[in-house]
């Protein structure tokens, strides 16, 4: 009679296992994530406007429709990337994400502060590598840090009526990411 | 042999419970850390890197990105205020008053996170359109067919879901209760 509690208990506990294990291991073996949508679509190191979500199509789920929409596929092996958003009107923000969609740094324009969001990303090692004395020079200019070499920059304008769409998309299309050295 | 049999029934049963525990938090959207209020409910660590790692691999599987902690707080409501999952045949009332925020949008999707075609091509509001009452309130009908004032068509589906989105708002991780995040009222009206 207890055999059989025995053999359910050990697959209780191996079930266990097997559940925790796929769960950390599901972000890394997606094939259809945010960053593989957005490969066939964006090259690297370019900011690229995404089409507005329809109905029938849209890039990802759950996008805001009430925002236009440019996304920055970076790559930091060559080197750090600088940022450069002019702000819309209304409401812009910058929001970086690792290579698993993982939000790691938001701003938005009020934060920035200025006509511009301007802002250095590079992985900790190349952070490591800035001159100090440049650092200081440079305290008006944001360094952020990339937990992964590569992700996602996604510059977002809102267009709070339908009519101010095209305002918002050409704040879009003045945005630039690219590689550059610190200065 | 009845070894043969116990490992083989234990292994199966494993992979059954591991692979089934799996399928279901990812599709129901398991999440730690999250914020309920009313029929709404918010993850506001899923926008940072304390994200939890179920919430990783439902992102990981629909392919969407999280909004990020420094610009707003999304809240979903599947439900209404009384429980009832969200029908697209019925007339439902949004009304209320929403948190401090600079803007606000809210926006109607089918359970995949797709928005819904209708005739009006409207999937949402932003704060800045709404109409509202000269006591700043406002309500939304949400309902199959034409409404007067502040209509959110619905497309006839049968299940969908209202996402409502804060943009540079104090809600966050610290927020504990309504009384910081008063959200509107999700009303179930009538049903064709």
């Amino acid at each position: 009679m207890i055999r059989p509690l025995l053999w359910i208990l050990g697959a209780i506990l191996l079930g266990g296992i097997v559940h925790l294990t796929t769960v950390l291991v599901m972000p890394r073996a997606a094939t259809q994530d945010a960053y593989a949508r957005l490969v066939p679509l964006t090259p690297v190191n370019t900011m690229v406007q995404l089409a507005a979500p329809t109905a029938e199509n849209s890039i990802m789920p759950l996008m805001d429709p009430a925002f236009a929409a440019a996304v920055c596929r970076y790559d930091l092996s060559a080197g750090a990337i600088k940022l450069n958003a002019p702000l819309s009107q209304a409401y812009t923000s910058v929001t970086f994400y690792t290579r698993n969609s993982v939000a790691y740094y938001a701003i938005d324009d009020r934060a920035a502060g200025r006509r511009a969001i301007e802002l250095d990303l590079m992985t900790p090692e190349q952070h490591a590598q800035v001159p100090e004395g440049e650092d200081v020079t440079a305290a008006d200019r944001l360094i952020i840090e990339s937990p992964t070499k590569t992700g996602l920059i996604v510059l977002r304008a809102l267009a709070p009526e339908p009519g101010l769409m095209p305002m918002a998309r050409r704040a879009l299309t003045n945005a630039q990411c690219r590689l550059g050295p610190v200065q | 042999m009845r070894l043969l049999f116990g490992s083989c029934f234990a292994l199966i049963l494993a992979a059954a419970i591991g692979l089934g525990a799996t399928w279901l938090t990812i599709t129901r959207g398991v999440a730690f850390g999250s914020m309920t209020i009313g029929a709404w409910k918010a993850w506001p660590r899923s926008g940072s890197v304390d994200i939890d790692p179920y919430a990783r691999a439902t992102i990981a599987r629909t392919g969407e990105l999280p909004l990020g902690t420094g610009d707003g707080v999304a809240f979903y409501a599947r439900t209404d205020d009384a429980g009832n999952n969200l029908d697209g045949r019925c007339t439902i009332t949004v009304s209320g008053v929403t948190p401090a925020a600079r803007y606000w949008t809210l926006t109607l999707y089918d359970p995949e996170g797709r928005l819904v075609a209708n005739s009006i091509d409207r999937h949402g509001f932003t704060s800045a359109e709404i109409l509202r009452d000269i006591e700043g309130r406002f309500t939304i009908a949400v309902a199959p067919r034409a409404r007067p004032g502040n209509w959110l068509p619905t497309g006839g589906i049968e299940r969908y879901v209202l996402v409502w989105r804060f943009y540079d708002t104090p809600i966050g991780v610290a927020t504990r209760t309504a009384k910081e995040a008063p959200m509107p009222a999700i009303a179930r009206k009538t049903c064709s």
